[in-house]
């Protein structure tokens, strides 16, 4: 056995100072739902373990000045379920957080890890996506913000500099008469990995879209923001033909590997169904905010 | 025994194993821990065919820490001439399962095993082994196999005078098909693939040895049969079986698959060679790529019938995958297939196919589920173009007591009819389905039927009376659906005792008789039996005592209620003796109370099962979801109904995975792709409706209790239930398993 030295800094300075000084041979743990099953299969040998769930600002949400939120990238998915008002606010980022594992696993697991694992097929990631989410990250050279979709940067690997650590995702407000959803397709009903996820943002005025976005994941090297699928849905009542164009936006953008979880004709058929159904969805979500 | 005011037979009693299961104390193998245990760890093939040109283990034994390495040449080498058979296992490819000889067969096979201080250590080791391989080509699928340029796994063995992979064939006949067909209406022919399917059991292999100084071995192992463990070691380490004692652990599942061993003989080696007890646990990971998965098959079935529902001809063709070594369960689809009816010219052929796969083991009614989805999907698809009742046109061709099945067996008190028309019965058969609940769902309804054999065979019990008077009961077979509760309600029955007052125990392979395996649903049939004839040997002595203290003779004795009862002219003279007055006084009324019993139990019938479900499926995902099911067997007698229930309910569940989810997938070296629970997709319970069971009780007639084997039954129908049912629902036929989202969408869009 090796041995591996474990820290829990309480300030957000200490822990990007050890992690910044382990140079790589250090891993974060947040719940741990990844990394500890990582260093179990033989995957992951960090040297050093800085456990992020003492720093205050990462485990709490907070409302921000503008009436937005700012979710610290370890609070765990049980956690922000039993928040007041953010299932309510962002249904969709909520129940896409809500699928990251068994509910067991829910009690430990992250959206920042989430994030930080780098997988296209992340749950939470689209959602974040669609929802506009911005990061906070802090490192060595000190905060930075970044757009959540310009964080992956490919299966497993983020835009992280060395030592950075993320620190939250701050959502926007909310416009009335907005909503926001996520489905994935998988085989089975639970206890497995989205073959196809996506999640639709919508504000919506009189029955007509006037902001839209659109996260997509497990179809493409990283979760993707699908713009050309946004324009088809804002101006339009999500009538069958702007459904059918933002379907075939979200087929287009797709750039999938045929893998033991799907195929590529498969993935990019069921990526338009998705985006039909969402939207649906997260209009109807729009209709009661 | 068959009255029907039975206060034990057929009640839910307290499982004797619950409270330890569900607290956690339960003894599995994996808990084992002995004084100056090591741990054992096996090198896999890294290659999926190879030539195993040497072995340097001088590394891995330098390491620190490391107390043995074993190799094949520590395994008793079965000459690949010369078949030497236990049961129906063949050692001379056990030999080479447990640890790979002359070539590495499929990716995962044991090269070698080593034992050290810790895992960590054992596993360094592993990895300090050098071994030379020649890499061959490999191949996977049975076309590739028997494809002609194929590569070839084993030289000898030879199919129509040439090198082949087809490594053995069975065929069953009766009357002339081609004269059959010429007589039918309607002919249809399909052909069918299925991939292999793992029996997916909780409980990772595990086992710990213990090879004392004086050449005694004890194992603690999880197993379907501690005597099966006894003799294949024995057959695999040339030790004697006298010298061998296996205790059986709890199980954590094993459905068929605990029915050979994978690690004992090489921890028995290992612990020989370390003079340490050794304790290997397989992972998941091993689970998957190296023990044993239900073979995939690639089927033709035609069957020919008349315009009134009558099945005149029949013909099966199916290729089973064994894996690396021969062995598939051809006498599953060949035999069990059209067995269900009476057809007079039937064709039942059946091919073994080596490929570079791990090799095949038993799972739950092997092979039969697999013929039983061709040839229930031909029949459902033939009554859909002539009109007819599926469930009707079953009851009509139904197998009838004195009935010739084609495999072999002229038919004794068989309740096929029975059983489908309890379904035909059924509530759900016509209960309204609405076939289009929104635009892009569609519902369907299918139904299916399937056979299979049951066993009876060898077994022991011994039923002994405490001194203060209650009883212990020991068997000789593992426990995995409910045995131990069956015992205690058929003794407390006999006895007219408490329940509570009876402890029933799983015995090792030197504290009881010989007993076969616990599989072919053969456990509770033969079990109660043994245990009723040393029970009525029980009440005899019992009797016997009581006639000695009244004086009177023991016929003029009754046992009723737990107590010896003056009889006949008797009858009242002296106050009634209770099973703790007469065993308090065992001693000088002529010893100690008790009796045992060893038989090879026969009258088994077979058994059957007849199922209906309803699927959904999402028209634009391709996704299925069964939304109700009801699957009728006849239990002949239900000893403990929920056992019964969790049979069948447990057979439906293993096929639903089967049909739509379950497969092996490999990768372009090989390797499978897929092996954890993850990625190897059996159902959750959320993918599952309640599954409502139905249990018909008609005695079997050669049974004290009337029981009929029902383990296995339960997973026949279900694989081409849900594939009518989906046609019935999207009107195309599927021919092809799993029905996976991506086949299915690819089918609806084509």
């Amino acid at each position: 056995m090796t041995d591996i030295r474990y820290l829990a800094p309480q300030t957000l300075d200490e822990a990007v100072g050890a992690f910044a000084a382990a140079q790589g041979a250090a891993r974060i743990l947040a719940g741990g739902t990844d990394l500890l099953v990582q260093m179990r299969n033989g995957m992951a040998k960090p040297g050093t373990i800085i456990d992020i769930k003492k720093i205050a600002e990462l485990t709490t949400i907070a409302r921000t000045a503008d009436g937005g939120f700012r979710v610290g990238a370890a609070v765990s998915g049980a956690v922000l379920a039993e928040h007041e008002s953010f299932g309510t606010v962002w249904p969709g980022v909520l129940e896409a957080v809500n699928l990251i594992g068994s509910t067991q696993v829910q009690g430990r697991a992250s959206p920042g890890g989430n994030l930080c694992h780098g997988s296209p097929a992340a749950d939470s990631v689209p959602a974040m996506v669609a929802a506009g989410a911005v990061l906070t990250i802090q490192g060595p050279n000190g905060r930075r913000e970044l757009p959540v979709e310009a964080f992956p940067a490919g299966p497993g690997r983020t835009k992280l500099a060395p030592g950075e650590i993320l620190v939250s995702f701050t959502l926007p407000a909310r416009p009335k008469g907005s909503g926001d959803a996520y489905l994935r397709m998988i085989p089975r009903t639970e206890m497995d990995i989205a073959v196809v996820g996506l999640a639709v943002n919508l504000t919506m005025a009189n029955g007509v879209v006037t902001a839209a976005r659109v996260g997509l994941g497990a179809v493409a090297p990283t979760v993707l923001l699908v713009e050309a699928a946004a324009k088809a849905l804002i101006g339009s009542k999500l009538e069958d033909a702007a459904l059918e164009t933002a379907a075939a936006a979200c087929r287009a953008a797709c750039n999938p590997i045929n893998d033991k979880r799907g195929t590529i004709e498969y993935r990019t058929k069921v990526a338009g169904v998705l985006l039909k159904r969402v939207a649906a969805i997260a209009a109807e979500r729009a209709g009661r905010a | 025994m068959n009255a029907i005011d039975n206060k034990w037979i057929g009640t839910r009693t307290i499982r004797p194993d619950g409270v330890d299961k569900v607290t956690g104390r339960a003894g599995y193998a994996a808990d084992n821990v002995m004084p100056g245990m090591v741990w054992g760890k096996v090198l896999r093939s890294p290659h999926a065919h190879a030539v195993i040109r040497s072995i340097n283990t001088a590394k891995a034994e330098a390491l620190p820490g490391v107390k043995a390495v074993v190799t094949a040449a520590d395994i008793v080498n079965f000459p690949l001439d010369k078949s030497v058979m236990l049961g129906i296992q063949d050692m001379r490819w056990m030999c080479r399962n447990v640890m790979a000889r002359e070539k590495a067969l499929f990716h995962g096979q044991p090269v070698a095993a080593v034992a050290a201080t810790t895992a960590e250590i054992a596993a360094e080791a592993c990895k300090l082994i050098e071994v030379d391989y020649e890499v061959l080509p490999h191949v996977i699928e049975i076309d590739d196999a028997i494809a002609p340029n194929a590569p070839i796994l084993h030289d000898f063995i030879k199919y129509e005078g040439k090198p082949s992979n087809i490594a053995g064939t069975m065929v069953n006949k009766v009357g002339d098909i081609e004269a059959g067909f010429a007589q039918a209406d309607l002919v249809i022919e399909r052909n069918y693939d299925t991939r292999p399917v793992h029996q997916g059991y909780i409980e990772p292999h595990a086992c710990t040895v213990s090879c004392t100084a004086d050449g005694k071995v004890t194992i603690w192992s999880s197993s379907q049969g501690q005597f099966m463990v006894r003799a294949m070691t024995s057959l695999l380490t040339g030790i004697s079986q006298s010298n061998i004692r296996a205790i059986p652990a709890e199980i954590g599942g094993g459905f068929g698959a605990k029915t050979i061993i994978y690690l004992e003989p090489v921890a028995v080696m290992l612990s020989k060679k370390s003079g340490r007890p050794v304790k290997m646990v397989m992972s998941r990971d091993e689970v998957f790529r190296a023990t044993g998965p239900a073979p995939g098959m690639k089927a033709t079935v035609k069957i020919g019938m008349k315009k009134d529902g009558t099945i005149v001809a029949a013909h099966g063709v199916y290729y089973l995958q064994a894996g690396g070594l021969p062995g598939s369960p051809l006498r599953g689809p060949v035999g069990c297939s059209f067995a269900p009816y009476n057809i007079a010219n039937v064709l039942s052929e059946g091919f073994d196919v080596v490929s570079n796969r791990p090799k095949v083991a038993a799972y739950r009614a092997p092979g039969a589920p697999l013929g039983a989805f061709a040839v229930e999907t031909v029949i459902d698809e033939l009554c859909e173009k002539l009109g007819l009742d599926p469930l009707e046109v079953r009851i009509k061709n139904h197998a009838r007591p004195g009935d010739k099945a084609v495999y072999g067996a002229t038919f004794g008190s068989i309740t096929f009819v029975e059983t489908t028309d309890a379904m035909l019965k059924h509530p759900h058969y016509k209960a309204p389905l609405d076939k289009a609940p929104a635009p892009h769902i569609r519902r369907g309804r299918g139904v299916a039927s399937g056979f299979w054999y049951n066993a009876g065979g060898e077994s022991s019990a011994q039923v002994n009376i405490t001194e203060d008077g209650n009883v212990t009961v020991t068997t000789g077979h593992p426990d995995v659906g409910g045995s131990r509760a069956s015992t205690a309600n058929v003794t407390a029955e006999l006895l007219g005792i408490d329940h509570s007052r009876i402890s029933v125990l799983i015995g090792d392979t030197a504290s009881i008789g010989f007993s076969n395996l616990t599989g072919g649903s053969r456990v509770t049939f033969a079990s109660a039996m043994v245990v009723t004839q040393s029970t009525e040997k029980v009440i005899g002595q019992l009797k016997e005592r009581a006639a000695r203290i009244w004086k009177i003779d023991p016929e003029a004795v009754d046992w009723e209620n737990g107590e010896a009862r003056p009889a006949g002219a008797n009858a009242g003279k002296f106050p009634a003796l209770t099973l703790k007055e007469l065993a308090a006084k065992a001693n000088e009324m002529g010893g100690p109370i008790g009796a045992g019993i060893q038989l090879n139990t026969v009258g088994a019938d077979p058994g059957f099962a007849t199922h209906i479900v309803d699927v959904e499926v999402d028209t634009q995902l391709g996704i299925v979801r069964v939304i109700r099911y009801t699957a009728c067997q006849d239990a002949g007698r239900s000893l403990h109904p929920s056992y019964v229930e969790g049979q069948i309910q447990g057979g439906v569940v293993q096929g639903i995975g089967w049909a739509l989810s379950e497969e092996f997938l490999y990768d372009k070296t090989g390797k499978m792709d897929n092996a954890s629970f993850l990625d190897y997709r059996m159902p959750v319970c959320s993918d599952l409706p309640m599954i409502e069971a139905v249990a018909l009780e008609i005695p079997n007639p050669k049974h004290p209790q009337g029981v009929r084997g029902v383990g296995e039954a339960g997973i026949l129908p279900g694989l081409a239930a849900i594939a009518n049912a989906v046609h019935d629902a999207v009107g195309k036929r599927f021919f092809s398993l799993p029905l996976s989202p991506p086949k299915v969408l690819a089918v609806l869009d084509s």
